[in-house]
C-alpha cells in the first residue's frame, strides 16, 4: 500500500509549476484578462509546446498514457497560477474517447484537434439551455461551454447523452473572470458513430480537473496571505504574530491539506475503477469548492484593504474559484448526485 | 499510488479477521462491566496472544515482541472496527506511560509495571493538568518537597480520568520553584492509595463525571517512583503528549459513527418521510461525507508519509483539530434528524440509539477543547506547518 506521488508525479508537477510560476506572471494574466489577442495566443502555443494536451491519450495514439491522478497534479499547477490552459477540456476529452477507436485521440496528442467542452447542463439547465438532436439536426444552445474559442470540436451532452460536434456559434458570455473564456454555443453537427463513456464517469473527471483547479488557486491564495502577514506591520508588529491572524491561515491550511488527499483519492479511485469513484469525485468538487470559497474570502480578509484592490490582483484567484465553484456542478447539486449514486434518494 | 495489499498484507489482513471470528464468543458485552472484570482481562489477554495489541512491545515485559509495522498496525485497527468487536485496552497507562516507560524508564520500573498495566491489572490515571496549568501545561505547581527518600507532594490536578479506578499515578510535579517553569519539573509514579491522595469526581455536561479532580495533602511518595531524572519531567511529559494527540481524531472511528448516521436516516421517520428523503438533511449528510472521506485519504497519507519514515507535516498536524471537529458535526446532524426526539436523554420510552448523540455532541466539544484545544492546535498549525511568527513568551518565573 502506498498513498502518495511517485517520483515520476512529482517531477511532472514540479516541471508544470516552474513553467507557470516562471513563464506566467501576473502581468500576463492581467493582459490576458483585458483580451490582448497577441499574447493569448502566444500563451496559448507556449502552453502546447509543454506536449500535456496528450497526457490521457493511449501512448498507441502518440499520447503519455498516465491517468487521472497524473492530470490532477497538471491542473493543480495551472490553478495555481490561474492560467487559462486548454488543458482541463483536452483531458476530459481524451478520457471520454480514448480506447474507443476514435481518431480524435490522436488530433489531441498532437495539438491538431483542439476541443471545447459544454458539460453543464448535466446538472444545472437554465434560460432554455440545452442540445436537442433531432434526425439530422441539433438544435438549441448550451451556456458556460469552456475552451470553445478557437477549438475544431466540441465535446457536448445532447439528448442526455456524451456526443462530439463541430462548434457552431459561440457567443461569449461575460462573468467575473475574464481570464477564461466560457460561452453560449449551438452546434452546426454532431458526429455520429463516435463512442464516448458513459455520461457519469466523463463528468466524475471533469469535476476533480474542475476541483484540482480550485485545489490549486486556494493553495496560492494561503501562500499569499501567509507571506502577507508575514511583512505587513500594524502596531509595530507583523500582522501574522496576532493569533486572530493567524488563526484564520490555521484554518484554511486545516481545510487545505486534507482536501489534497481526497482529491489524488477521488482521481485514483477513477483511474482504478473503484466503485466508490463516482461518489468520491462528486464530493471532492463540492468539499474543494466549500473550502475554496472559505478561503478566497479569507485569504482576502487576512490581505486588509490591499486584498479588496486590484493592485495586488488576488481577486483573479478570488474570481477562478467562484466560477469554477458554479460551472460543472454546484456543491449542492453535486452532493445530490452523489447521494443518487449511493442509492440514498429514493 | 497503489491502494491494495501485497500478498503479504492480505493474507495478514484474512487471518486477523479469521482469528477475530473464530474467537468472538471470548468478546466481553456491555453487561460485564468494570475495568477489571475478569472477562475483559482474559480477552486483552488472549489479544495479546495473538499479537493483536501490545503488539511491538518486547516479550520480556509481556507484550508480543513483534517488529514496528505501521501498516499492519493500520490492518489491525481496520480489522477491529469491521468486526465490531471490542477493541484492546487503551487506557492512559497503556497509551501513554507505557512507551515512556519503554524509552526512559529504570529496568525496576519496567519489570514492576510494564507487563501489569498490558494486562490491565494495573490501572493508570494521568496527572498532568491544574486549574491553573491547561493550555499552559509547564505552569504546572503543585509541590514536591525533597525529604530524604522521598517527596511531600501538596497541591491539586483536574481533568484526571479514571482516578477513582486507578491503582498508580504518573504525575508532573514541580521539584524546582526557583527554576524556569519547564526546568524545574519532575515525573513521578505513586499508588493512588498513599495516604493524603483525595479524589472528587467532576461533574461535567454528560451528567456524568468523566474526568476528577486529585488533591494531595502532605503525600509521602519514594523517589524510586521517578522516571528519568528529576527536573527532567517536561521532557519525559512531551515525548508523550504527542502521542495522545495522535489517538484523538482516528479516521476509523469517525467513518464508523457516519456510517450509523446514515443507516439512523435510513430508517428513521418524520411524518411518514424517511429522513434522508428530506433534501435538506440529505445536502448535510453529503457535506459531512465530502469530510469523512478527506480524514481518511488525509489518514491514508500520514500512514504512507509513517511507512517511508517521513514527517506527515501539516497532513499530521490538523488531525486532531478537523477529526474532532467533524465528530462533533457528525452528532450535530444526527440530533437535528431526530429533532425532538434527539433531545432525549439517558432513558425513556422514544429514546434513540440509548441517546448516544446526544452524549457524543457534549462529549466530543470536551474532546474539542481536551488533549490541546483547538485554538493551541492553530497556533500549532501556523507556527510549525506555516512557520508563521512564534506566540510571545512571558517572562518564565
Amino acid at each position: 500500500m502506498e498513498f502518495g506521488l511517485s517520483e515520476d508525479q512529482i517531477m511532472l508537477q514540479e516541471t508544470v509549476r516552474r513553467f507557470v510560476a516562471e513563464e506566467v506572471p501576473l502581468d500576463l494574466i492581467r493582459k490576458v484578462a483585458a483580451g490582448d489577442e497577441v499574447v493569448i495566443a502566444q500563451l496559448a502555443t507556449d502552453l502546447g509546446a509543454l506536449g500535456l494536451d496528450g497526457l490521457l491519450v493511449p501512448e498507441a495514439d502518440g499520447g503519455a498514457g498516465l491517468g487521472v491522478l497524473d492530470a490532477i497534479l497538471v491542473q493543480e499547477c495551472f490553478g495555481y497560477g490561474v492560467v487559462p490552459a486548454r488543458f482541463l477540456s483536452n483531458s476530459v476529452v481524451a478520457y471520454a474517447l480514448r480506447d474507443t477507436g476514435s481518431a480524435f485521440v490522436n488530433g489531441i496528442a498532437s495539438g491538431e484537434t483542439r476541443f471545447g467542452i459544454a458539460l453543464n447542463d448535466f446538472t444545472s439547465r437554465r434560460d432554455g439551455s440545452g442540445l436537442l438532436i433531432h434526425d439530422d439536426t441539433v438544435a438549441g444552445s448550451t451556456l458556460m461551454a469552456m475552451d470553445v474559442h478557437g477549438s475544431t470540436h466540441v465535446l457536448c451532452l445532447a439528448n442526455d447523452a456524451i456526443h462530439t460536434g463541430e462548434p457552431g456559434a459561440a457567443e461569449p458570455v461575460k462573468t467575473i473572470d475574464r481570464t477564461r473564456v466560457f460561452s453560449k454555443l449551438g452546434l452546426k453537427s454532431i458526429d455520429k458513430g463516435i463512442q464516448v463513456r458513459d455520461v457519469d464517469r466523463v463528468f466524475a473527471v471533469a469535476c476533480v480537473l474542475m476541483a484540482a483547479d480550485t485545489l490549486g488557486a486556494a493553495q496560492c491564495m494561503l501562500d499569499k496571505a501567509v507571506a502577507y502577514a508575514a511583512e505587513r506591520q500594524q502596531f509595530g508588529r507583523v500582522i501574522g504574530s496576532f493569533q486572530a491572524v493567524k488563526h484564520l491561515c490555521a484554518e484554511m491550511a486545516a481545510k487545505l491539506e486534507p482536501a489534497r488527499a481526497l482529491l489524488w483519492h477521488a482521481a485514483h479511485a477513477i483511474d482504478v475503477e473503484d466503485e466508490e469513484a463516482l461518489a468520491m469525485a462528486f464530493l471532492a468538487k463540492a468539499h474543494i469548492s466549500e473550502i475554496g470559497t472559505f478561503i478566497a474570502r479569507t485569504s482576502t480578509e487576512v490581505h486588509g484593504g490591499m486584498g479588496f484592490t486590484d493592485l495586488v490582483g488576488l481577486h483573479y484567484w478570488f474570481k477562478r474559484i467562484g466560477v469554477n465553484r458554479q460551472v460543472m456542478g454546484s456543491p449542492m447539486a453535486l452532493r445530490e448526485l452523489a447521494a443518487r449514486q449511493q442509492g440514498l434518494v429514493a | 499510488m497503489d491502494l491494495t495489499l501485497s500478498p503479504e498484507y492480505a493474507a495478514f489482513r484474512d487471518q486477523i479477521a479469521d482469528t477475530l471470528k473464530a474467537n468472538a464468543h471470548l468478546a466481553p458485552g456491555p453487561e460485564d462491566k468494570g475495568l477489571k472484570h475478569p472477562k475483559r482481562l482474559a480477552w486483552q489477554d488472549f489479544l495479546i496472544r495473538e499479537g493483536l495489541t501490545a503488539r511491538t512491545i518486547p516479550t520480556e515485559y509481556g507484550g508480543y515482541g513483534a517488529e514496528p509495522d505501521i501498516l499492519k498496525s493500520r490492518i489491525i485497527a481496520e480489522e477491529f472496527a469491521r468486526s465490531g468487536l471490542p477493541r484492546p485496552l487503551a487506557g492512559q497507562g497503556i497509551s501513554m506511560l507505557v512507551p515512556t516507560l519503554l524509552e526512559l524508564g529504570t529496568p525496576e520500573q519496567k519489570e514492576a509495571y510494564i507487563e501489569r498495566t498490558l494486562k490491565g491489572e494495573l490501572i493508570w490515571c494521568q496527572g498532568y493538568s491544574e486549574p491553573g496549568a491547561g493550555s499552559d501545561l509547564a505552569a504546572v505547581r503543585t509541590r514536591a518537597v525533597d525529604d530524604g527518600d522521598d517527596f511531600v507532594i501538596n497541591g491539586q490536578k483536574i481533568w484526571t480520568s479514571t482516578a477513582r479506578q486507578a491503582d498508580m499515578m504518573f504525575c508532573l510535579v514541580r521539584t524546582d520553584p526557583d527554576a524556569k517553569k519547564h526546568h524545574g519539573i519532575t515525573y513521578i509514579l505513586f499508588p493512588m492509595d498513599t495516604p493524603g491522595i483525595e479524589v472528587r469526581p467532576l461533574v461535567d455536561m454528560t451528567g456524568a463525571a468523566n474526568f476528577n479532580e486529585v488533591f494531595f495533602t502532605d503525600v509521602r511518595v519514594p523517589k524510586s517512583g521517578v522516571v528519568f531524572e528529576v527536573n527532567k519531567g517536561w521532557q519525559v511529559a512531551n515525548a508523550t503528549l504527542t502521542h495522545e494527540r495522535g489517538m484523538l481524531g482516528d479516521p476509523n472511528a469517525t467513518k464508523a459513527r457516519f456510517v450509523e448516521l446514515v443507516e439512523l436516516m435510513k430508517t428513521e421517520t418524520v411524518n411518514g418521510q424517511r429522513l434522508i428523503d428530506n433534501p435538506v438533511l440529505r445536502d448535510r449528510l453529503m457535506a459531512l461525507q465530502g469530510e469523512v472521506y478527506a480524514m481518511q485519504a488525509n489518514g491514508l497519507r500520514i500512514t504512507t508519509n509513517r511507512l517511508k519514515g517521513e514527517s506527515p507535516g501539516l497532513s499530521g498536524l490538523v488531525v486532531k483539530l478537523q477529526g474532532c471537529e467533524l465528530n462533533h458535526q457528525i452528532a450535530g446532524l444526527a440530533i437535528d434528524a431526530l429533532g425532538e426526539l434527539g433531545i432525549l436523554y439517558e432513558e425513556g420510552e422514544h429514546l434513540r440509539s440509548g441517546g448516544s448523540w446526544q452524549w457524543r455532541y457534549m462529549y466530543d466539544l470536551g474532546l474539542i477543547i481536551g488533549g490541546g484545544t483547538a485554538q493551541i492546535q492553530k497556533n500549532i498549525i501556523a507556527e510549525r506547518g506555516l512557520s508563521m511568527p512564534r506566540e510571545p513568551r512571558p517572562a518564565r518565573s
